[in-house]
């Protein structure tokens, strides 16, 4: 965490941001590279407008009426503007997956859950699904537990698997950015500890975008931390930077405990 | 993901979607199926029925001549089974609608009276019939009566009724009750004063779509007994002499709109179903006006009401 | 001290009067089951006398229907037979059907569509079915007769279609409200994954409500079962064992108007066949509402 230096290639890139529910403004004129192959979190009081920014990253707000954009995400390497209203929100998810603040497995099969990406691709070769499946069950560390009862529903697990399991989901069809909307906040400590590990692994692989509430989860384990209040970027920097010398007053009161 | 990738993506989306357009027109054919019907069905019954339609239509009794024939006893019928249909139902559906909600305890007997409930909902209307026949014809002599029909129906709507009821009292919020309790209030106190009142859009809302349902039923009249031809109308109501004669309204034979109309749906000329279109629209038009009526209710309801 | 005594005995007769409402509106709830046990003791009992008379194998096993005849036949499956064909019709219409538009407006169309397309399909269930069978008589029929120039006047296909329209409004806001239940958690966790509408709809949505569907299908089978007045008026009423929907033939249902339009003396055999008849009527329609009931309770269960 310590030798990061701003050389780290970038994945993307928010321009003038801002986003609109109906006439409220919720996000103004954001800001924010995102590092490849990074753990990049966004850290602030509820209601700051993170899980709203975080969602701009896979278009989830084109799912409901009256939602706007305004600026650009310019992702890297092929310089696609995410939020341009000529790129489908389909491609965007299908190259950047999520995870929810609360597991939601599809009823259905363990197996079926993680295959649910390629099968929305239209694969359909067992052993291609079989491989990928249980790929992405070993990287969200979930194999171990599940692989003899891959028939089982997903909604037998327990809440920590159930997060693993929609981690796989996400993992299954080999997403370039993944975004993790506060994925620890309805699970226990032992739960908590081994989602935090596997992003760590994760990172070796993809980039990591995460909305938390708790700011030892962003000091423990994000590269880059960004500090939102009131739908404005308000500090970006390198973890350890953010968390023992922030530049802003603001940054600074919060992380101290003195506000939020 | 290279500019190759990412055109197979592209296109592979572009293929994907093309299936969610064709769904979406799909959708749109089965609704337009549904409202064509309607039209098909009303615009044939205001064809072949509108030019009946006028006073004399409305003030005379059925005949031999389809010319000559009217709708006077098949209304006047509908209304006073109606009456006797709201008096016994409202207070009884209601009243249940409050137990349930306010009083009923949670055990097997409560458990019982829902199931019945919802499973009553699912009775065949022409049961109904059936048991109005055997209960209240043959059994409580009531005999082929407006009462009997009114019961008969009343029995019917009963379940909507409570559902209404129900659904409406469940939107009053907890506060409300605790508000009221913490005045001193006793359970019935809180639902005179606080449950009844602010739920009874809700339950008019029930009510009138009960009523539209019960002023089209066919089958559990016909099965009671009620007359195809009937050329004189029940002594007015209230008129007779005091104190039995009061009710003798009640005992009187009846037909009702829809029979009537049945009646002349089976018959082989032409000027008879000319006749029976006539009889359908008002029908028509009274129950989509009745249910028109309770869905504008209950939007303004959903609108206004904000706890 | 007196005080205390005299606030105690006004607390006793409110007391007192609430149990009194208590008790009265105990029993306004208790005329369900009350209706419920008439019902079955009006049917069991009537159907009991005509048991007597009537061989319980003659009835399910003849293979004729003719009680007001002299040489009377009691063989239910000719009537069963109607009802099973033109339900059968009318499930083919309705299911599909309303099952596309449930889908559609809970998954694709835009909340205006909706909001007038709801309480359209639910004026549609409220119009009186002896309508829905003046139209199947005197507009279908005609039509169809257009298409297949044998097709009798009175016949079960054309009372079963427009018997399968009637029933889409109850298949398909039954099927979308089970549809809506399903949580938003579920179709994000699904678009997350680059899925489409239609591919969010009947791989996630669809499944996660298939309870609340089953239910609401097996209801719509009910009312098709129990439907009398579309068929009374154009499906004809000779009873017919048939399972051809382009005949006439008679069901449970229109049997039982056909019998009360005549004159029947209370008592008789004819009079008590009626009863036999809504009997079988009343357990077919149990078992699908039983069905219907514990699918419906299930999948409130599921989330």
């Amino acid at each position: 965490m310590n030798s990061i230096t701003n050389e780290a290639p970038l994945k993307a890139e928010a321009r003038n941001l801002s986003f609109y529910y109906g006439n409220f403004q919720a996000l103004k004129n954001i800001n924010m590279p995102i590092y490849e192959k990074k753990v990049t979190s966004l850290i602030g009081p509820s209601g700051c407008g993170k899980s709203t920014y975080l969602r701009c990253f896979n278009r989830m707000h084109d799912l409901y009426p009256g939602n706007r954009y305004e600026g650009a995400i310019d992702f890297h390497p092929d310089h696609t503007d995410l939020l341009s209203k000529k790129v489908d929100p389909i491609e965007v998810r299908m190259r950047i997956s999520m995870v929810f603040q609360k597991p939601n497995p599809f009823p259905k099969s363990i197996y079926e859950n993680v295959a649910y990406g390629l099968r929305v691709r239209g694969e359909s070769a067992r052993s291609v699904i079989d491989d990928k499946v249980e790929a992405a069950l070993r990287g969200a560390a979930l194999w171990g537990e599940v692989k003899d009862r891959l028939k089982e529903l997903g909604a037998n697990l327990s809440g920590g698997q159930q997060q693993r399991l929609c981690i796989a989901r996400a993992l299954a069809t080999d997403p370039e950015l993944m975004l993790f909307d506060e994925p620890t906040s309805a699970l226990d400590p032992i739960a908590t500890a081994s989602i935090e590990e596997l992003i760590s692994e994760l990172k070796e692989k993809v980039t990591i975008l995460i909305v938390t509430h708790n700011m030892q989860q962003a000091a423990r384990i994000s590269d880059y931390t960004a500090y939102m209040y009131i739908g404005e970027m308000v500090e970006f920097g390198v973890t350890d930077q953010i968390f023992i010398k922030p530049k802003r007053k603001e940054t600074e009161d919060y992380i101290t405990g003195r506000f939020g | 993901m290279n500019q190759q990738e990412l055109q197979n993506l592209r296109s592979m989306i572009v293929a994907h979607k093309r299936w969610d357009y064709l769904f979406g027109v799909l959708g749109i054919l089965a609704l337009m199926l549904g409202l064509m019907t309607f039209v098909a069905l009303f615009s044939d019954m205001a064809v072949n029925g509108l030019a009946r339609i006028n006073v004399e239509f409305l003030t005379s009794f059925p005949s031999r001549r389809a010319a000559n024939a009217g709708i006077l006893s098949a209304w006047v019928g509908s209304v006073l089974v109606m009456v006797v249909t709201a008096f016994a139902a409202v207070p009884l559906g209601v009243a249940a609608g409050v137990y349930l909600e306010e009083y009923a305890p949670k055990n097997w007997v409560t458990d019982i009276i829902e199931i019945n409930v919802s499973n009553l909902a699912g009775v065949p209307s022409i049961i109904y019939g059936l048991l109005a026949l055997g209960l209240f014809v043959y059994t409580f002599g009531l005999g082929q009566s407006i009462l009997t029909a009114g019961l008969t129906l009343a029995l019917l709507i009963l379940p909507v009724v409570i559902v209404a009821t129900r659904e409406a009292i469940r939107g009053i919020p907890q506060i409300i009750r605790e508000g009221a309790y913490a005045c001193g209030a006793t359970t019935w106190q809180v639902v005179s004063d606080h449950i009844v009142p602010y739920a009874s859009a809700g339950i008019l809302t029930g009510v009138i779509i009960g009523m539209a349902r019960a002023i089209g039923e066919t089958a559990p009249i016909i099965t009671v007994g009620a007359l195809t031809f009937i050329a004189f109308l029940p002594t007015a109501p209230f008129t007779g002499e005091p104190p039995a004669g009061l009710f003798d309204w009640l005992f009187a034979p009846f037909t009702v709109m829809p029979i009537q109309m049945f009646n002349w749906t089976s018959r082989p000329e032409a000027a008879f179903l000319n006749n029976a279109a006539a009889a359908g629209f008002i029908l028509v038009l009274m129950t989509l006006t009745m249910n028109g009526l309770a869905i504008w209710l209950r939007y303004r309801l959903r609108k206004n009401i904000k706890w | 001290m007196s005080e205390p005594s005299d606030r105690l005995k006004k607390d006793l007769t409110r007391h007192f009067k609430e149990r009194v409402i208590e008790a009265v509106l105990f029993l306004a709830a208790f005329v369900s089951v009350f209706t419920t046990t008439a019902i079955v003791y009006i049917l069991v009992s009537e159907s009991w006398v005509f048991f007597q008379h009537v061989p319980l194998t003659d009835f399910l096993f003849d293979t004729q229907w003719t009680p007001l005849f002299d040489d009377a036949h009691y063989g239910i499956m000719v009537l069963l037979s109607g009802t099973i064909t033109s339900s059968a019709v009318a499930v083919l219409v309705a299911i599909p059907l309303g099952t596309l538009i449930a889908i559609y407006l809970s998954e694709f169309a835009p909340f205006s569509v909706r909001e007038v397309a709801k309480p359209f399909l639910e004026l549609l269930g409220g119009i009186p079915t002896i309508i829905y069978g003046y139209f199947a008589l005197l507009f279908l029929t005609p039509l169809l007769q257009k298409i297949y120039p044998d097709l009798p006047g009175f016949n079960l296909l054309s009372a079963g279609i427009v018997m399968g329209i009637m029933i889409i409004p109850y298949v398909a806001s039954l099927s979308e409200d089970a549809m809506r239940a399903v949580p938003m958690a579920l179709r994000e966790g699904s678009y997350a994954t680059g899925a489409t509408r239609l591919q969010t709809a009947l791989r996630v949505v669809v499944p996660s409500a298939i309870s609340g569907i089953a239910s609401a299908y097996i209801l719509g089978i009910s009312r098709a079962v129990g439907e009398t007045m579309i068929l009374a008026v154009a499906g004809g009423m000779q009873p017919n064992l048939t399972f051809n929907p382009a005949q006439p033939g008679a069901t449970i249902t229109s049997f039982i108007v056909q019998v009360a339009l005549g004159d029947l003396p209370h008592g008789s055999i004819g009079y008590q066949t009626i009863f036999a008849a809504g009997l079988m009527l009343m357990l077919l329609t149990l078992v699908f509402n039983l069905i219907g009931f514990y699918m419906r309770k299930k999948y409130r269960e599921a989330y």
